[in-house]
C-alpha cells in the first residue's frame, strides 16, 4: 500500500491505530480511582506526545540514517514557532499558513546553518550545530527582542494588526487559532461510564500531521537517497574517495531534518500561541538527542516511542506529590505508610529527572538498541517459545 | 439465501453498537452542564499551584507550595486559622470555599514559559483545576496568565515583579498581589534621597530580560527625578555567574552609586564581586560609594551572607513586621515548618485567601463572578495594611517596605531590618502610566 512494502504498511497502520486511538489508549483508569494521576489521554500532553514525536522523526533522519550528530536542532523547533506566532499575528488565525510558514522559514535557517556546520563532521560538527543554536537562544532572549519578545515569549494581544481576521473578537478576547474555523483547542468529551474520554481538534490534525511525516519519513528510510545517507554513515571516507561528493547528500538530510523540526515547532505554536526562547536552549536540544537514543536511533518507530516516553515522564511524575502518595499508601500503619512516602519522595515531582535519568541509564546497558529493543527482544522470545513448541516434536522425530 | 443472518455473534455486534448510539447522547448532555470552565460539581474544588521546582528560583518555589498547603489547611478548618482571623473579610468559616473542600494539584514551571504552562494545562484539562496561581519568574507568570485567559480560569500570580504583568501584558483573569518595579523605584527613592543627597552618579547593572529592563527603567525615572544623574546601564547576561568584568569598569566610570537589577542567583554573585573588589570601602568624588539592591529578599540577603550588611533595598514583605496579621502567619507557618517564611510565601498566601473570599462573597466560581469581586477589592489584615486591588489593572495597591540588611544579625534568619513602611499613596500611580501602557486587560473569560 502507498508503495510500502508489507512490513512497512503494517508497521504504518500501526501507528496509525495508536495515535487516532490514543484518546482511549491513554486513558485506560476511570477518573475518579487513585490511578487516575495516570492517565495521559488529555489533549495539551496528548498534542506533545505527537509533536514531539515529528521532531524525533526528523532528527532521526539526521542522526539515524548520516549519523551526524546535531545538538542544535532545537533551534529550528524556535524557529519555527517564532514564525508560525507571526503569521497568528499578522496574516490569520488559520494554522496552515503558519505551519507553512514555519516549515519554509526553518529549512531556509537549516540551509544556513548546515551549509556551514557540515563543513566539518563528528564531534566538530555537534559543537558548531551547538554553537548555532546557544547563538539563536541568546538573540532571541535578549537582543532580538523586538521580534522575539525576550524572556517573556512572544504571545498573541488584543490589537495585533490581522489582515485576515479581527484583532479581538466581539467580546474583547483574542480569537483562537482554528483550520478554517474548527478552533483547535476544541475538545468533545465522551463519557463511557466511569471514564471520560477527551476527542480534540488540535491534536487530530497533529496527528494526521504525524501520520504523514512518519509515511515520508519510511519512504526516505527506503530509498536510494536514503541508502546514501546510509553510506554515509558507515564510511564516508570510502564514498569520497570514490569520487562521490557527499555533502549534497548531507546538507538535503539537514535541511529535511531541520524542516521536520520546524513542522513541530509551527505545530505546537498552532496548539498554543506562544513562542519562548528557551525552546532553543540547548537543554531542549540534549532532550530530542535523549528520545532519539532511548527509543532507538536509526529505527522507524524508536524516536516516537522516546518522545512519548520522555514527554510522559514530565508531565506525569512531576505532578505527583507527597500529598498523592498519602493517598496511596493510607491503608497502611501509619510508620510505614510514612516511611514508604519518604522512600519513594526522591523519584516524584521535582525529582523527576532523576526517576527519568535511571530509566535512562537502564535502557542505554541493558538495551543498546533502545526501546525497540526491547519490543524486539520481547517478540523473539515469544517467537522463540513458539517456535520450541513446534520443534520439539521435529527434533523428536528422527531420534524415534 | 434465506438464512437467518441471526448468528449469536452478530447480534452482540450489533447490540454493541446499538449501546454506543444510547451512550451518545449523555455525551452532549455532559459537555453543555457546564456553564464555564472547570465548574467543580463535586463536594470538592481543585486548586493548581504551579512553582518552579527545579531551576534557579527552585528555593523560592520550595517556600512559596509551604505556604499554599498551608492556605488549604486553613481554608478547609485545620490549623490555628492564620490569617484568616484578621483578614478584614470575614466570609471565609474554615469549611473549604462556598462549603466545599480544597484540594490541590502541584506541578513544576522549571522557570520555562513552556514547562510552565504545560503544567497549568495539565491542571485545567485533566485535574480539572479552576483557579491557577504560582510563578516566581515574571516571564513564567505573564506566559501562564495569558494562557488561562485563554482557557477560562483565574490566575492569581506569585512572585512576580516586573511592571509588565499587570502593566502591557495584563489580563482580565489575571491578578497581582505582589508589588512592582515602579513601585520599587518609588519606595526607595526617599530613602536614598535621605541617606545620599541628591547629587549622585547612579551605575546600572541590569540582568537582561523584561524584569531586569522595566525595573532599571523605573529605577532611574526614579532617582534622576531626585536629581541623580545615570552614569551608564550594562546589561548581564542572566546566565552568567561572574560579573568581575562588569564591575572593573564601573571603578572608573566616576559613578558614586552602584544599582544591581539583579534577582536570586544573579545578585548574589554580583553583589559579591564587587564587594571583592573593594566597592564598598571606596571614596568617589567625596563621597563614600554606595550600592543598592532594588529588589531584596530574605532568601537573596542569606546567600550574599555577610556582604549585604548596610546594602539598601525594597521588599513586599518581611517576616519581622509586628502588625496582627504578620504575626499570625509568621506564628502558624513557623509552627508547622519550624522557620519564618519569605516574601514569597507570604504573596502566595494571601493570594489563595483572596481568592478564596472572592469566590465566597461573590457566591460562585465562575471566573468573571470572582473578577468582578475582586475588582476594587479593599481589605485589610493581611500584612501590608489596607490594600487595593485595582480595577483597571488587576494590582494591588498597599505599603512597600525599605530594608536594610542587618550589622549584627542575631539569627540565620534574621538578615534584613525594615528601615521604613513607605505608604500606599506614594506608591500609587495612574493606570495609564506610561511604563505601564500598551496593553488591554480585555473582558473576563469564563470559557463558556
Amino acid at each position: 500500500m502507498f508503495g510500502l512494502d508489507n512490513k512497512d504498511t503494517r508497521m504504518l497502520l500501526v501507528v496509525a491505530v495508536l495515535t487516532l486511538c490514543a484518546p482511549f489508549i491513554l486513558n485506560p483508569f476511570p477518573t475518579d480511582s487513585a490511578m487516575a494521576q495516570f492517565n495521559a489521554g488529555y489533549p495539551d500532553l496528548m498534542q506533545r506526545f505527537v509533536i514531539f514525536g515529528i521532531f524525533a522523526i526528523g532528527f532521526n533522519i539526521l542522526f539515524g540514517l548520516t549519523g551526524y550528530l546535531s545538538f542544535g536542532h532545537a533551534a529550528f523547533l524556535g524557529v519555527g514557532s517564532y514564525s508560525a506566532v507571526w503569521m497568528f499575528k499578522l496574516l490569520s488565525m488559520n494554522v496552515i499558513p503558519a505551519i507553512l510558514l514555519a516549515v519554509v522559514i526553518s529549512g531556509l535557517f537549516a540551509l544556513l546553518i548546515g551549509f556551514v556546520s557540515l563543513r566539518r563532521s563528528g564531534i566538530y560538527f555537534s559543537i558548531l550545530t551547538l554553537a548555532f543554536a546557544q547563538m539563536s537562544f541568546n538573540l532571541a532572549y535578549s537582543v532580538l527582542t523586538p521580534i522575539t519578545n525576550g524572556e517573556t515569549g512572544l504571545q498573541l494581544t488584543l490589537d495585533d494588526p490581522r489582515i485576515l481576521g479581527v484583532s479581538a473578537t466581539a467580546d474583547g478576547s483574542i480569537p483562537v487559532t482554528s483550520l478554517f474555523g474548527l478552533e483547535m483547542r476544541s475538545t468533545f468529551e465522551m463519557v463511557v461510564g466511569p471514564w471520560a474520554f477527551q476527542f480534540n481538534a488540535g491534536y487530530y490534525l497533529a496527528a494526521f500531521i504525524l501520520l504523514a511525516a512518519f509515511y515520508l519519513s519510511i519512504r526516505i528510510f527506503r530509498s536510494p537517497f536514503g541508502m546514501m545517507l546510509r553510506a554515509v554513515k558507515s564510511n564516508q571516507q570510502r564514498m569520497n574517495y570514490t569520487g562521490l561528493n557527499t555533502k549534497p547528500y548531507t546538507l538535503a538530510a539537514f535541511v529535511i531534518s531541520g524542516m521536520y523540526a520546524g513542522l513541530a515547532g509551527g505545530l505546537m505554536a498552532s496548539m498554543d500561541p506562544l513562542a519562548g526562547a528557551e525552546r532553543m536552549q540547548w537543554t531542549a536540544s540534549g532532550e530530542v538527542v535523549l528520545m532519539t537514543i532511548l527509543g532507538g536511533a536509526g529505527t522507524l518507530i524508536g524516536p516516537v516511542l522516546g518522545a512519548g516516553f520522555i514527554k510522559y515522564f514530565e508531565n506525569i511524575f512531576s505532578k505527583i506529590n507527597d500529598n498523592v502518595l498519602h493517598g496511596w499508601f493510607s491503608f497502611m500503619p501509619d510508620g510505614l505508610e510514612n516511611f514508604v512516602v519518604f522512600v519513594i519522595h526522591p523519584f516524584i515531582g521535582k525529582g523527576w529527572h532523576l526517576t527519568l535519568g535511571i530509566l535512562f541509564m537502564l535502557v542505554v546497558v541493558f538495551l543498546p538498541g533502545g526501546l525497540v529493543e526491547g519490543g524486539q527482544r520481547i517478540a523473539k522470545w515469544v517467537k522463540g517459545r513458539k517456535n520450541k513448541d513446534d520443534a520439539t516434536p521435529a527434533t523428536k522425530t528422527p531420534a524415534e | 439465501m434465506s438464512k437467518s443472518a441471526f448468528s449469536r455473534r452478530g447480534v452482540l455486534k450489533s447490540g454493541a453498537l446499538a449501546g454506543t448510539g444510547l451512550a451518545l447522547p449523555t455525551i452532549f448532555t455532559a459537555s453543555s452542564a457546564a456553564a464555564f470552565t472547570n465548574d467543580p460539581t463535586g463536594s470538592s474544588v481543585t486548586l493548581g499551584f504551579n512553582v518552579p521546582q527545579t531551576g534557579p528560583y527552585a528555593d523560592e518555589g520550595a517556600d512559596e507550595l509551604r505556604a499554599y498547603q498551608l492556605a488549604v489547611e486553613h481554608l478547609n478548618g485545620g490549623g490555628d486559622g492564620g490569617m484568616m482571623n484578621t483578614f478584614s473579610s470575614k466570609e471565609l468559616q474554615g469549611n473549604g470555599i462556598l462549603g466545599k473542600k480544597v484540594e490541590f494539584v502541584t506541578g513544576d514551571t522549571q522557570t520555562k514559559s513552556d514547562a510552565a504552562r504545560a503544567s497549568a494545562k495539565s491542571m485545567i484539562e485533566k485535574d480539572g483545576a479552576v483557579m491557577i496561581t504560582g510563578g516566581s519568574s515574571s516571564g513564567v507568570a505573564i506566559a501562564v496568565q495569558g494562557l488561562c485567559q485563554e482557557a477560562g480560569v483565574i490566575f492569581m500570580a506569585g512572585l512576580t515583579h516586573s511592571n509588565d504583568t499587570t502593566g502591557k501584558d495584563k489580563k482580565a483573569n489575571g491578578f497581582r498581589h505582589f508589588f512592582n518595579g515602579y513601585m520599587s523605584g518609588a519606595a526607595l527613592a526617599p530613602v536614598l534621597k535621605n541617606l545620599y543627597g541628591t547629587d549622585r552618579n547612579a551605575y546600572h547593572l541590569t540582568a537582561d530580560y523584561t524584569w531586569g529592563w522595566t525595573q532599571e527603567e523605573s529605577i532611574a525615572a526614579a532617582t534622576e527625578a531626585l536629581g541623580w544623574n545615570t552614569v551608564n546601564k550594562v546589561r548581564t547576561p542572566l546566565a552568567a555567574t561572574d560579573f568581575s568584568s562588569y564591575i572593573a569598569p564601573v571603578l572608573n566610570s566616576g559613578a558614586d552609586v552602584l544599582v544591581l537589577n539583579h534577582y536570586g542567583g544573579n545578585m548574589v554573585n554580583s553583589l559579591t564581586n564587587a564587594v571583592q573588589f573593594g566597592l564598598r570601602e571606596k571614596v568617589v568624588n567625596g563621597k563614600n560609594f554606595e550600592i543598592v539592591v532594588p529588589l531584596y529578599s530574605r532568601l537573596m540577603a542569606k546567600g550574599a551572607g555577610a556582604n549585604v550588611k548596610g546594602i539598601h533595598g525594597s521588599t513586599n514583605w518581611h517576616w519581622s513586621l509586628q502588625d496582627e496579621g504578620s504575626q499570625a502567619f509568621v506564628r502558624s507557618f513557623g509552627t508547622k515548618y519550624g522557620f519564618p517564611p519569605s516574601q514569597a510565601a507570604h504573596t502566595v498566601y494571601c493570594q489563595t485567601l483572596l481568592y478564596a473570599d472572592a469566590v465566597q462573597r461573590a457566591g460562585s466560581f465562575n471566573p468573571c463572578a470572582v473578577v468582578e469581586a475582586l475588582e476594587d477589592y479593599e481589605f485589610d489584615g493581611l500584612g501590608n495594611g489596607k490594600t487595593l486591588y485595582r480595577g483597571e489593572d488587576h494590582q494591588c495597591f498597599k505599603d512597600v517596605l525599605v530594608v536594610r540588611g542587618k550589622e549584627n544579625p542575631t539569627s540565620e534568619f534574621d538578615l534584613l531590618e525594615v528601615v521604613e513602611v513607605t505608604p500606599a499613596a506614594q506608591v500609587t500611580y495612574p493606570a495609564d502610566h506610561p511604563m505601564f501602557a500598551g496593553g488591554a486587560l480585555g473582558s473576563c473569560n469564563s470559557g463558556a
